[in-house]
Parts: structure tokens; sequence; C-alpha cells
């Protein structure tokens, strides 16, 4: 009903959620989450802390469990099978709050690690692909320092350039800037930007509104475990229906 | 007027300052001396007394050395030479260097073989303390242990030969089929190492033959340094690998493996080694067929093992508790399957901030095998407190034998320890 399909927007299902619940022991944490997304969409999720957005992104790659419902991702359905699991989360790329390189490793070989191990690319394709994402992300001259080394926003293009080296079909990004100095925010804000443009498939938690109406083709404002309400961004922002979103709004906005 | 001034909060820097040189101060030793030993008169007083207790030491440890007697054939002669004056009689150590070495049974004209088997287990071991050297290398490494027994023990060559293939089979098995699966791999493995092992075994007692320089040597006969340093590295070697295992094992979902690895890990730790080294030499046996003779050395061996492996999972299982929960969630985002996200990503950083819990174990364990001369096995120790102290010749030797043991012992484990170290430097990337 809200989302009117946009021009860069397919008619093919990406990720499709039916009737999703999950409980952390007895607090219900996700309650009846219903989502359909079409390739090519960048979705944001916005909502208080606690209510629920983290832990819904993270079920779709399964580093939570979900309890009740159904989760299909690519047409292969989220279940306890270890092979589909890990089938899934190499078409899934996730960027963390905290970036969470792996800091035995270089840039290079945190970009490298997984298309040479999981899809068995050769080393040398694998860092040609690496170098790539790491351009396109803008630290190539970076490429040997050691995680450590890096500043915050640098750390977290790498992340993304590492999602990017498995040429994910869609991508997942949990609060990227959160963890980030003010004048960071920009930059790592300019790549997901840029992804955005070439048509990647976004689900994205985050509290930067701007990156919502700017990119954004459907805003998800979630609170205690539901999706309460959803639309586009103008509509979402200058026109929220729900009296618990424009409340949220107003906070955030309001300053 | 001034008021105005003092109230104006508006300030703008147009240029750097130019960077200054820190204030000259007075360097050198004097001012060493006085900041860091005489800079008050309580730390004068501590100086001074510091400087009294060590000259105290060295007046009395330093003439027993340096005036120490190193040719005689007994305690007695030792006396008569040094006639009344402060001296160590050393040369207790030069008439019994090769028992303290090698024990007193191992046949002399074969002392080549334990050193060479020494020497080549330097060659053996640098590929993997010093990673930056060629993995080739890692070749010999494989082969190490079937030529050490071989030259340790002798006897047919057959024997060392048929382990080997066993242990080559189960490779080959458990890289074809462990990709897959790696519990059908694994016992794949398990079973064909078994199958040639019982069959070779069948063989060589058939054809077995042995060349003269090649003599079997029983373990009973081996003792000495020998013994520890063989004792030491193997169990070493063993228990990291079980160590890390039983690590991970605690840490598993599946409820049996996980309860198998607590039990074992809780039970070894509760118990004394010297418990555990006297089950090996009396008890043992009654766990094994009633016709087969395990060896004393190998069933040692599983009793230090086991004990070590305990403890190293402990330490590993700290590692592993100290990684930040990211760390698991990045290696499956990227869709790593468990033994991949194990050995790529958490291993490495958990075996990193376990290094020095490790070390700590393994110079320990070094230490430890000295235990053996409690089930008269005739290690150094055993060597010094039986043979050697019992003779006529040299009864009441103790600073000198005692002393030379303990240096041999702390060069061998200050090197592991600056080792870690430098692995630990080495190691260090992340900037913290």
């Amino acid at each position: 009903m809200a989302n009117a399909p946009q021009l860069q927007v397919s008619d093919e299902i990406a990720i499709e959620i039916s009737k999703m619940n999950k409980w952390y022991g007895t607090f219900h944490v996700l309650r009846d989450i219903d989502l359909t997304v079409y390739r090519g969409e960048r979705i944001v999720i916005a909502g208080p802390s606690g209510s629920g957005k983290s832990t819904l992104i993270r079920c779709i790659n399964r580093l939570e469990e979900h309890q009740q419902g159904r989760i299909m991702v690519d047409g292969t359905e989220l279940s306890s099978d270890l092979k589909n699991i890990d089938k899934i989360r190499s078409e899934v790329g996730m960027v963390f709050q905290h970036f969470n390189l792996f800091p035995h490793l270089t840039i290079l070989e945190n970009c490298t690690l997984a298309p040479i191990w999981v899809r068995k690319t050769p080393k040398r394709e694998a860092e040609e692909t690496a170098m790539h994402f790491l351009e396109k992300v803008k630290i190539p001259e970076q490429a040997n320092k050691y995680p450590g080394q890096l500043s915050g926003g640098q750390q977290q293009r790498v992340a993304i350039a590492r999602s990017l080296c498995m040429k994910p079909r869609i991508m997942l990004f949990d609060e990227p800037t959160s963890a980030l100095d003010p004048e960071m925010i920009k930059e790592v804000l300019d790549t997901m930007v840029s992804l955005a443009e070439e048509g990647m498939t976004m689900i994205c938690v985050t509290h930067e509104m701007g990156f919502a109406r700017q990119v954004a083709n459907r805003v998800i404002f979630m609170d205690q475990g539901q999706i309460v309400e959803q639309n586009e961004p103008e509509e979402f922002f200058n026109n929220p229906k729900s009296p618990r979103t424009q409340l949220f709004l107003s906070q955030i906005l309001g300053h | 007027m001034s008021d105005a001034h003092a109230h104006s909060i508006a300030f703008v820097r147009m240029e750097t300052l130019p960077e200054s040189p820190p204030p000259a101060r007075q360097t050198g030793m004097p001012k060493w001396l006085r900041d860091n030993l005489f800079s008050g008169w309580a730390n004068t007083l501590l100086t001074l007394v510091g400087i009294w207790a060590i000259y105290t030491i060295l007046s009395g440890v330093l003439p027993w050395i340096l005036n120490g007697v190193w040719n005689a054939s007994s305690l007695t002669e030792c006396r008569e030479i040094l006639a009344g004056q402060t001296g160590a009689c050393f040369a207790v150590l030069k008439d019994r260097w090769h028992q303290l070495l090698f024990g007193f049974q191992y046949p002399s004209e074969l002392y080549w073989r334990p050193i060479l088997a020494f020497f080549m287990m330097l060659v053996a071991i640098a590929p993997v303390l010093f990673f930056d050297l060629p993995r080739k290398l890692l070749i010999f490494t494989a082969l190490f242990p079937f030529i050490a027994y071989y030259l340790i023990w002798g006897g047919p060559l057959a024997t060392p030969l048929v382990a080997l293939a066993g242990c080559a089979a189960a490779y080959v098995v458990f890289d074809r089929y462990g990709k897959e699966s790696f519990a059908a791999g694994f016992l794949g493995g398990v079973a064909v190492a078994l199958v040639v092992w019982i069959i070779g075994g069948i063989v060589v007692g058939m054809v077995a033959s042995e060349t003269p320089w090649m003599t079997a040597v029983p373990s009973r006969d081996l003792g000495g340094f020998m013994l520890n340093m063989m004792l030491g590295v193997t169990c070493v070697s063993l228990s990291i690998p079980l160590g890390i295992v039983l690590a991970l094992g605690r840490q598993s979902d599946m409820p049996l493996i996980k309860g198998i690895c607590v039990v074992f890990i809780e039970f070894i730790r509760g118990v004394p080694l010297i418990t555990l080294l006297f089950v090996a030499s009396v008890m043992l046996a009654y766990f094994f067929p009633p016709d087969s003779t395990v060896d004393l050395f190998l069933r040692v061996v599983i009793m230090i093992t086991m004990f070590s492996s305990a403890y190293i999972a402990e330490v590993i299982r700290g590692g592993l508790a100290a990684l930040p929960k990211g760390q698991y969630e990045a290696a499956d985002s990227l869709g790593l399957d468990y033994p991949q996200a194990m050995r790529l990503i958490i291993l490495p950083q958990a075996l990193k901030i376990s290094i020095p819990g490790i070390v700590n174990v393994a110079v320990g364990l070094f230490k430890d095998t000295t235990l053996v001369s409690v089930i008269s096995m005739f290690d150094l120790i055993g060597m010094i407190r039986g043979p050697i102290l019992a003779s006529t010749e040299w009864n009441g030797v103790y600073w000198e034998l005692l002393g030379f043991a303990a240096c041999l012992f702390f060069v061998v484990c200050y090197g592991i320890s600056q080792y870690s170290q430098w692995l630990e430097r080495r190691l260090a990337t992340d900037h913290r």
C-alpha cells in the first residue's frame, strides 16, 4: 500500500519476512514482523533504542535465531540447516556498529579472506577485487596496514569494502555511524550513498535522518518490537501518521 | 578600560606557534644516580644495604666458583687439592658428564644418535617457532618424530616407517573426506591408520632385522637430561593441540562433547601430577590387554600430556573468552563455517592472548618432568639423587650437581620465556 514501486526498484522479492516472532527468554523482542523487501530497495529502519530494529536485521542473516514465522532470503528459507545459513550469509553482507574488522590481519587480508575461503576465489583475483573495492571506498593506500592503525571512519569503510568483496546481493547496515566521531560520519555515509546509487539492496538501521531522506525509498519506524509505520521518506518525515512516530521525530529532529 | 580587556573573550590566533626544544636539564650519569639511587635519605639507605647484600653474596660465591677443582676422580681427591680452602668440586660434572646427559645405561658407543636427534630437533622446531622461515621446512618437522624415534630407540627401520605410513594414510583419508564432513574424515582417518599399524605390526614382526649401528635401546635405558628434554618436547607439542581441542570442546553447543571435556579437565586438574605418574607406572597396565607391554615412557608421556593439556585448555578458554563477540559475528556474517572461523579468525587471536599462559604451563611442565625420578626413571635429578650421589666417589657433592641441574633447566626455561616475549612483540598488530 504505502510503498509505491519506484524507478530502480524491481518487483523481484529479495527478502520476505512473514509473521516472525522472537523472544529473549520471556521477553518478546519482535512481534509479528511482516516485511517484504524488493530487489534494489533502500530501506531505513528507525526507532528508539530497544525497539528491536538491530535484532530484526540480525535475524535476516541468522546472527539471531527467530522462534516463529518465516524468513526467506533470495528464495532460501532460513532454518537451522547450517548449509543454508552459510549460503545466505555469503550472499548477505553485514556492516556492524563496531566495525568488527579482524585486528590480526591487514586491510587487504581482511577483504580477501572470505572470498578465498568461502568462494574459493584464487588469491590473486581476490586481491584485485579487494583493491577495486578499497578504491571505491577511497582507501587503497591503506591496504597493507592493520585495522588498529586506521581511524574509525576508515575502519568502517574497510568493513563495507570487506562485505562488498563477497559480491553480496543484499547489504545490511547495523548503525554503521553510531560509533563514529561527527567528522567521520560523512565519509561513511558518502560511501553508502554511492552504493545505493548503484542499485544495491540495502537495509539500514540508523539514526541519520538526512541519509534516510536522501537515499531511502522506504522508512520503517519500529517501537516495542513491532513495525509501527512505514512510508516513503517525504511522507514519513513531513506527515507522520502515528502519534508514536510523531513524538520520535519531534525528539530527534527537534534541536 | 583595563576591565574591558580582561572581560573580552574574543581571540583569534593567526599563526601556529613555533616548536621549541624541551627545557635544558641535567642529563647523564650523575643525574641518573641521584634520581634512581640517592633521591632521599630512605632510598640512600636502601641503596647502601643493597650494595652490602650483593657484596656479601658475591664474596661468598665467587671464590667458591673461581677456586673450583675440575680435575679429580673423587670428592676426597678434590678436598686434598683444595687443602682446606673454599672451592667447588666441579670435577664431578666432568667425571659423570655422560651420565648426567644420557643416563647410566645408554650404550656409550651410541651417544651420537641422541646428539644427532637433538640437533635435528633444533632444525625441526625452527619453522614452527619462526614463521618467517620457508614453509617447506615443515615437511621435515612432520617427519622428525619418526626420525627421532628411530635414532633414540633404534631397532628395525620398519617400525617408524609403519608408524609414518599409518599417519600418512590417515592424512590422505582426512584430506579426501574431511572437507565434506569433518567427522567422516576424522573417524575414517583413525580407522585407516589403525589398519595400517596392525598389518604393519605383523609384517614388521616377521621381517624384523636391525643394522649393527642401530641397535635397539629399551626405554628403561634412557636417562639424564636427555630424558627430560624428550619428555618436555613430546608433551608440550602434544598437549598444545589437545588443549586447543579441549578448550573448543568446552565451548561447544553439543552437551555430550562439552560434558566430556568439562569432566576431563576438572578431573585431571584436581589430581596431583605425582598421582598420575604413579598411575602410569603401576596401575595403567590394568587398562591395557593383559599381554601387551605398553612402554613406560609412552605411559608417562600420556599422563603428563593429559595433565598439561587440561591446564592449557583452561588458559586458551580464557583467551577465547577475551575475544569480543563481534569477531565471532563478523566471521559468521561473512559465511565462514565453524572450522574456518576458528582456524582463521578466532584461534589466531585467542592463542595470541594466551601466549603468556601457555608458556607458563610449558615451562612448568618442562620442570615437572623431573618428577619422573620419583617413579624410578633416571632423569637428570634421578641420576643425581641415585647413581651419582650414591657412589662412593661422589657422595656429598650436592651444591655442584644440583646447581648444574638448576643451570640447565634455567637456560632452557629462560630461552622459552624470551622466545615468547619476542613472539608477543612480533604478533602485536592491534596497536592498542
